[in-house]
């Protein structure tokens, strides 16, 4: 019975949380259409929330690239197969690595952000004080960070991209012996266009995610500063988790044939 | 007299989770007339002002402002409904990632089409009606909380709505500002023709400007009437509140 109950009360929560999310993007989504943007805003949150992630971006996927690389190039070289290491470098990162990872340190800063900001501005009335002067916090304050998210992310999956290929170009060089040349024609050869531009259509999905999961957090945040708290765990935690499994879905369906 | 009724409770309940706070209470705002509510602290009043600007609806019962009932509004009439009516925040609720200026200049530049020159005039104006003129560029994590509290104020007056919401726009000022503030509600009430809704523990300034006061007790209005009307009533409750008295029927 218990077990029962509880099933059913996290269903339930399940389904309020989806359905708070998909309501707030509908909201965001009939403001941008009716283009009731606040265009300032939207590119000063550009800055904020994208320019000013670059640096942890590219640091972490030259390590990833580094690291993909550092573990697959001696095998290859190993097996005679050193001039397969830029592509599967490259394929790694261009499809999977580049657009999740990016994601999820984004998500870990700027849905974190978006979460505390909108949800000490719940706690202090702000909100409030917003919907009292006939303005939406959605078209006010979602509006700008989701169109900022996603247009920053593909932007920085780019960079990701290039800088993670860049790293393992390096370091198959270094500890392998594979020439530069090699390494990347080898990636030009494996990845074509359309695999960039696939990553680029995950990086905008995940982007949805983490800026409507943070704004969702925070205008639900209740119960002063040990609330704001709860949402910014909530949003980087549920953000991540819809990363992954849409990361798996968009897999399946942009790349199940090739 | 039949006097104008610009907005209605009627008859409304409201509980947030198990604690009710509101029991079948019922009031009327009588237009162009400062209508202030008392009553202990906790009892609910800043909560009547938000159902009245339609920011908290009721478990049961109407909000109407004129004809609209807020119960049954959809989301875009309530906020078309919020434009004509401001609320003044007990803590000022004052957006901190703008300045002082633009916090009170926000509303204009939402909802008009005034050029820079004239919101940053009327902002002017209105900081310069509660003393502050000087914190235009500031940011509000710089002021105090009385200075909080009047530009608030002043950002509620900006838009000269029809009806002005003030959550104790007095409490924790010095007598100068106060005395201030109370001056610029009545002021205003009297070049607008405006109609008000004044939170206050100020018994002082409430004789001052009210036209009417109400007070709440346990859920529900007890008392309503002119200032006189009031400060005559029989009721144990009243007399007890305005006398400031620990001894009598409110329990402590
Ligand atoms: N959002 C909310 N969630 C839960 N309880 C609330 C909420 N808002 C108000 N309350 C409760 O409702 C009651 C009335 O609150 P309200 O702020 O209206 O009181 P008040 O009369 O304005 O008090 P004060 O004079 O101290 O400002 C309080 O007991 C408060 O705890
Ligand atoms: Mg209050």
């Amino acid at each position: 019975m218990k077990i029962l109950e509880r099933t059913g009360g996290a269903t339930l929560g399940f389904l309020e949380y989806t359905g708070g999310l998909f309501s707030l993007a509908g909201e965001s989504a009939g403001f941008i259409f009716r283009f009731r943007i606040r265009f300032g805003e939207t590119i000063s949150q550009c800055y904020l929330l994208g320019v000013q992630s670059l640096s942890i971006v590219l640091l972490t996927s030259l390590f990833t690239g580094m690291v993909i690389s550092l573990e697959s190039a001696m095998q290859a070289v190993q097996f005679g197969v050193g001039n397969l290491v830029g592509g599967a470098v490259a394929y790694a990162s261009v499809r999977e690595l580049g657009p999740m990872l990016t994601a999820v340190v984004v998500a870990g800063r700027v849905g974190a952000a978006i979460a505390a900001e909108l949800g000490s501005m719940v706690v202090t009335e702000q909100i409030e004080a917003l919907r009292s002067m006939g303005l939406e916090p959605a078209r006010f304050l979602v509006v700008p960070r989701l169109l900022a998210v996603v247009v920053m992310l593909p932007l920085l999956t780019i960079f990701a991209d290039v800088v993670s290929i860049m790293g393992g170009a390096w370091i198959a060089q270094s500890y392998a012996h594979i020439a530069f040349d090699s390494f990347i024609s080898s990636a030009r050869q494996q990845i074509g266009v359309d695999d960039v531009m696939k990553g680029l259509v995950k990086a905008v999905v995940f982007g949805m995610i983490v800026a409507l999961v943070g704004a969702y957090q925070g205008l639900s945040t209740r119960g002063g500063a040990a609330g704001v708290g709860k949402s910014t765990t909530g949003a980087v935690v549920n953000s991540i988790i819809l990363i992954f499994i849409a990361n798996f879905i968009l897999s399946l369906v942009l790349f199940g044939g090739s | 007299m039949a006097n104008k009724v610009y907005a209605r409770l009627d008859d409304i309940d409201l509980s947030f989770s198990d604690r009710v706070v509101l029991k079948n209470c019922s009031l009327d705002i009588v237009e162009g007339a400062i209508t202030c509510i008392i009553g202990l602290s906790g009892a609910g009043k800043s909560t009547i002002l938000r159902l009245i600007d339609g920011l908290v609806l009721p478990d049961s019962g109407h909000v109407y402002i004129g004809d609209r009932d807020l119960c049954h509004a959809s989301q875009r009439q309530l906020y078309e409904t919020r434009r004509k009516i401001s609320l003044s925040f007990q803590f000022a609720a004052l957006l901190d990632s703008m300045s002082v200026g633009e916090n009170v200049a926000l509303p204009l530049r939402e909802h008009t089409k005034l050029s820079d020159g004239e919101i940053r005039r009327i902002v002017m104006d209105a900081l310069e009606s509660v003393g502050l003129s000087h914190t235009y560029d500031n940011l509000p994590s710089e002021l105090s909380g009385g200075m909080l509290k009047r530009a608030g104020f002043a950002r509620a007056i900006v838009m000269r709505p029809d009806l002005i919401l003030y959550d104790e726009p007095t409490t924790g000022l010095d007598p100068i500002v106060t005395h201030l503030i109370t001056d610029t509600i009545v002021q205003l009430r009297a070049k607008l023709n405006g109609t008000a809704v004044v939170i206050s523990h100020d018994l002082q300034s409430i004789y001052m400007m009210a036209d009417y006061v109400a007070m709440l007790f346990e859920g529900a209005i007890i008392a309503y009437g002119t200032v006189d009307e009031v400060r005559k009533s029989p009721n144990p409750l009243v007399q007890q509140f305005l006398r400031g008295s620990e001894v009598g029927p409110i329990p402590i």
